[in-house]
């Protein structure tokens, strides 16, 4: 409750601005406009800012929440109240359709993709019979409650800020639950992310579509406080617009949006009504200062206003430890399986010309440490990339307990019980140690993002923040729990990453170099921890150069060079073995 | 038939501005990852200027460029303020105020004195060059380490305050600039100008070039290693903040070159550039904003379709262009699902 005291601060403020004495009624004006930014930008931090995929056209989505309301109310004559679920829809639906060709494209064709349709939607609204053209729809309705009418800007002033503030609850749930992380981890690149089973173009597509129904729900209170809908404010202009609010504000915080709307739109306003005393000049005065400033802003704040506004708050309490008495149910093993459990069998990848992984064949058996060495470029983390579905093989089987994967997707590899840590650490850096960890249990957890909006969650996500707790606690960082894994040190984000695969409950553990970065007690410490799970019927399938913790820790050690095996056995079979050490030292002169 | 081939030669003229400019976007992507929206600007900057400097008039785009020198070296001398020395103050004077200043006198005299067609685009480019320098000086160079999203809003920034600007100096009514070139013939039914003529010519000769300077020198292998890896490129010896006015340099020319090859043949307004720019843009994007020949031959694409569709649906014009990008990106993103790991 402590944590939402602010909230319910802002919430009172904001309710009894309205009848403060002398209160100019332009400033509630402008306080309405705030708050239908707002939500717009509301939508964009969680898409640009936490997701990374950088929009242009949400001023279009709100174009069909305006225009579905304008049309239902005006011909058909249909209360707003039952318009503003279908203006939702639409702009939802019209999400699904521009989200399912949008979100695929990769990189910076994502931001360009949807100025295209930006632009295309802007100029289809305003050639359109039934929308009216470029003159509009005009006559819509006021918002109404029995024969309350919600025609002044201090009336649709509540409607406006309810709305704000209830999307900004929903929005700060959604990130701090299950779909969240993965939302979260969209940013940093789809690999790590699906090797713990997110379907990384869903949560894309969700977050779209969220932000679209935003900027629908904007849309649709705008058209009846305005009581009319043109193309203008739903042109590409407005769409920039809204991404300057998000970045400006902060783009990676909910408050940044609604702090963002509020610099902006009293920026301009100031700019539009002071300017022209100012300079007695002509033209687009305010656009040129406005232009300049949000250049010298970025150059001051390049995150945004609200991180820097917040660097100034003394830091916030630790959140509150998870129970860690809340079990998941662990993985059915099933009695008596065959002893091979991980088999590969001439597994090849080419790229072009370069033959990465040349026909290599071995085992892992159940509790069983296999090791895999060789010299850089020998392959190692290719196979690893073959095995979790990152790769897929230009020939040859890879059959997890006599199965085989067939190429299988990262998602559907790691519902079989192998996961993976990376060779370049591949953790969200501002998110906590806990919220790292817990995307381990991604598949181990079944709340959606409509559940974790409304907090009906609660149970499921304490099972899951309960099980990366004790598995945080496993490798010994419990003191790092709530540290920003980006402030940890590499060997232990390292160590982060073995405990957010063990959230997984593997029977199959990827480690790739774990023990580079770590100081000698850690590497003991590790090895421990490894036997220990061994011991407890998990394997291991390791990559690392430290010769001296492979050979300790190792049952079996399998060499590559140059994609090819070169030699398999004990550690003391390697040791001595002719081959290994011509690939290693080079051949004896 | 006759109206088929009409329609080809409009698109294909417009397809080659396109291409230049597509060109543009391009080098400044390569190098800076600036996604350089104001490059409608260096067009509407470039033409205006040259056409207020036809009819006898001083451009203000000249005045702009010296104040943008002037805080350029204020920003260079905080940069350097705790090594400064004589001969940096001088030298980046010298860049920064005396250069600027020598192209507003001259500007001024030739507004006076009528100089010929040949001056006033030699001046108009040198405007526009100058103020393409220092745009980047000012406004981007300070934000070369973030991310291309922020990049991008700053690039916004800039358009906004550049076309509003180009209202101040350039007024809300169109200009037309005298042509370059007088000559004109006729092949079967369709009649060729001088002008448009040297638009291709020009084009052509930007592709071969970049593509030559990109693919096969030194110096454009460390301005593409520059946009790669920045601090790679600088332990590699490559001034980084160089190649950037380098690229902003060679950006703003072709903008400009591009204005002011139009201005004969269409009315420029001061916010024409943006639309033209965006076109461009598209041709940019479908060349993946890496390839030069392909950038150019979408530019011609974009051209034609834009002349077949405001000939057949000219209500959608906008609609068909624009919308045109979707299907390519798709594409695009397939033929190379880029693995995009460790960016931010």
């Amino acid at each position: 409750m402590a944590a939402r005291l602010p909230v319910i601060v802002f919430a009172l403020v904001m309710a009894a601005i309205p009848h403060l004495p002398l209160m100019p009624p332009f400033w509630i004006v402008l306080l309405d406009n705030i708050g239908l930014s707002a939500l717009v930008a509301m939508g964009l931090v969680l898409l640009t800012g936490v997701g990374g995929l950088t929009s242009f056209g949400q001023a279009a989505f709100c174009g069909f929440g305006a225009y579905t309301t304008a049309v239902l109310t005006t011909v058909y004559g249909i209360s707003p109240w039952l318009t503003l679920p279908a203006s939702l829809l639409v702009s939802g639906i019209a999400a699904v359709l521009l989200g399912l060709v949008t979100v695929r494209l990769s990189g910076h064709y994502l931001p360009l993709g949807t100025i295209a349709w930006g632009l295309g939607l802007f100029y289809l609204f305003g050639k359109l019979e039934f929308l009216g053209r470029n003159d509009g729809i005009s006559g819509i309705p006021p918002l109404a409650i029995g024969s309350f009418k919600m025609i002044d800007p201090g009336t649709i002033y509540y409607a406006i800020w309810f709305s704000v503030l209830a999307c900004a609850l929903l929005t700060m749930n959604l990130l701090d639950s299950r779909t969240g992380r993965a939302i979260r981890a969209l940013r940093r690149g789809h690999i790590a992310a699906e090797a713990f089973g997110v379907q990384t173009p869903r949560a894309k597509l969700i977050v779209f579509i969220y932000a679209a129904v935003l900027a629908g729900l904007s849309g649709w209170l705008y058209a009846h406080f305005q009581r009319a809908a043109n193309p203008t404010p739903f042109g590409a202009q407005a769409g920039i617009e809204y991404l300057f609010v998000a970045v400006v504000g902060g783009a990676g915080y909910v408050w940044g949006g609604v702090l963002g709307a509020a610099i902006v739109v009293i920026l301009k306003e100031v700019l539009q009504s002071y300017l022209p005393y100012l300079l007695h000049g002509e033209g687009q005065l305010e656009t040129i200062v406005f232009g300049i400033l949000l250049v010298g802003l970025l150059q001051l704040a390049p995150a945004g206003v609200w991180p820097w506004l917040m660097s100034w708050l003394p830091r916030k309490s630790e959140r509150k430890r998870p129970d860690t008495s809340l079990a998941l149910p662990a993985r059915a093993r099933a009695a008596g399986a065959p002893s091979v459990l991980l088999r590969i069998d001439h597994a090849r990848k080419q790229f072009g010309g370069v033959i990465a992984v040349n026909d290599v064949s071995f085992d892992v058996r159940v509790r069983e440490i296999v090791a895999l060495i060789g010299p850089n470029g020998a392959g190692k983390s290719t196979t690893f990339n073959l095995i979790t579905g990152v790769l897929t093989a230009s020939s040859g089987t890879i059959s997890v307990l006599g199965k085989k994967l067939a190429n299988a997707p990262p998602q559907e590899v790691v519902k079989l019980g192998i996961s993976r840590t990376f060779q370049h650490v591949k953790l969200v850096p501002d998110m906590s140690v806990l919220e790292n960890v817990a995307i381990g249990a991604h598949l181990r957890g079944n709340a959606g993002a409509l559940a974790s909006m409304f907090r009906l969650d609660r149970p499921d996500e304490a099972r899951l923040l309960a099980e990366a707790a004790r598995q945080i606690e496993r490798v010994g960082l419990s003191k790092e729990i709530d540290q920003p894994a980006g402030s940890l040190s590499l060997g232990q984000q390292r160590i982060v990453e073995i405990a957010r695969a063990l959230c997984v409950d593997p029977m199959l553990l990827l480690l790739d170099e774990p023990a580079a970065g770590l100081r000698h007690m850690e590497k003991q410490r590790l090895a421990a921890l490894l036997r220990q799970l061994r011991d407890g019927g998990m394997s291991v399938l390791l990559v690392e150069h430290d010769m001296g913790f492979v050979m300790d820790l190792a049952d079996r050690v399998v060499v590559l060079d140059f994609g090819t095996k070169i030699a398999e056995g004990t550690p003391a079979a390697i040791k001595t073995d002719p081959e290994v050490i011509k690939a290693y030292l080079g051949a004896a002169a | 038939m006759t109206i088929m081939l009409f329609l080809i030669q409009d698109g294909i003229t417009n397809g080659a501005i396109y291409a230049l400019l597509g060109l543009a976007l391009v080098l400044v992507f390569a190098v800076t990852r600036v996604i350089l929206i104001p490059q409608g600007e260096f067009v509407t900057y470039g033409a205006l200027t040259y056409a207020s400097l036809s009819a006898g008039q001083m451009p203000g785009t000249a005045r702009l460029a010296l104040a943008m020198g002037a805080v350029a070296f204020l920003l260079d001398l905080i940069a350097a303020r705790r090594s400064l020395g004589f001969r940096l103050v001088a030298r980046a004077f010298a860049v920064n105020v005396v250069l600027p200043a020598i192209v507003l006198a001259l500007a001024m005299w030739s507004a006076a004195h009528h100089a010929g067609v040949a001056v006033n685009i030699a001046l108009s480019l040198a405007i526009v060059a100058a103020v393409g320098v220092f745009l980047y000086r000012i406004a981007f160079q300070p934000l070369a380490h973030t991310s291309v999203l922020v990049l991008l809003i700053a690039s916004v920034g800039c358009h906004l305050a550049m076309q509003g600007l180009g209202l101040l100096f350039f007024g809300a009514e169109g200009q037309r600039g005298p042509p370059i070139v007088d000559a004109a013939f006729s092949a079967g039914s369709l009649r060729f100008t001088g002008q448009s003529l040297g638009v291709y010519a020009i084009t052509v000769a930007f592709i071969i070039g970049l593509w030559l300077l990109f693919g096969f020198t030194l110096y454009g292998k460390a301005l593409r290693a520059t946009a790669v890896n920045r601090l790679g490129a600088r332990l590699a010896g490559i001034r980084t903040s160089l190649s950037g006015q380098i690229a902003f340099l060679l950006a703003s020319l072709i903008g400009a070159i591009s204005g002011i090859l139009i201005v004969p043949i269409t009315t420029l307004y001061y916010d024409t550039g943006f639309l033209i720019g965006l076109k461009g843009f598209i041709a940019a994007i479908i060349g993946g904003l890496v390839s030069y020949p392909l950038t150019a031959v979408a530019a011609l694409l974009v051209g034609t379709v834009e002349a077949f569709s405001s000939f057949y649906a000219s209500n959608f014009k906008e609609v068909i262009v624009f919308t045109l990008l979707i299907p390519v990106l798709l594409l695009r993103s397939l033929a190379a699902p880029a693995v995009e790991e460790e960016k931010d």
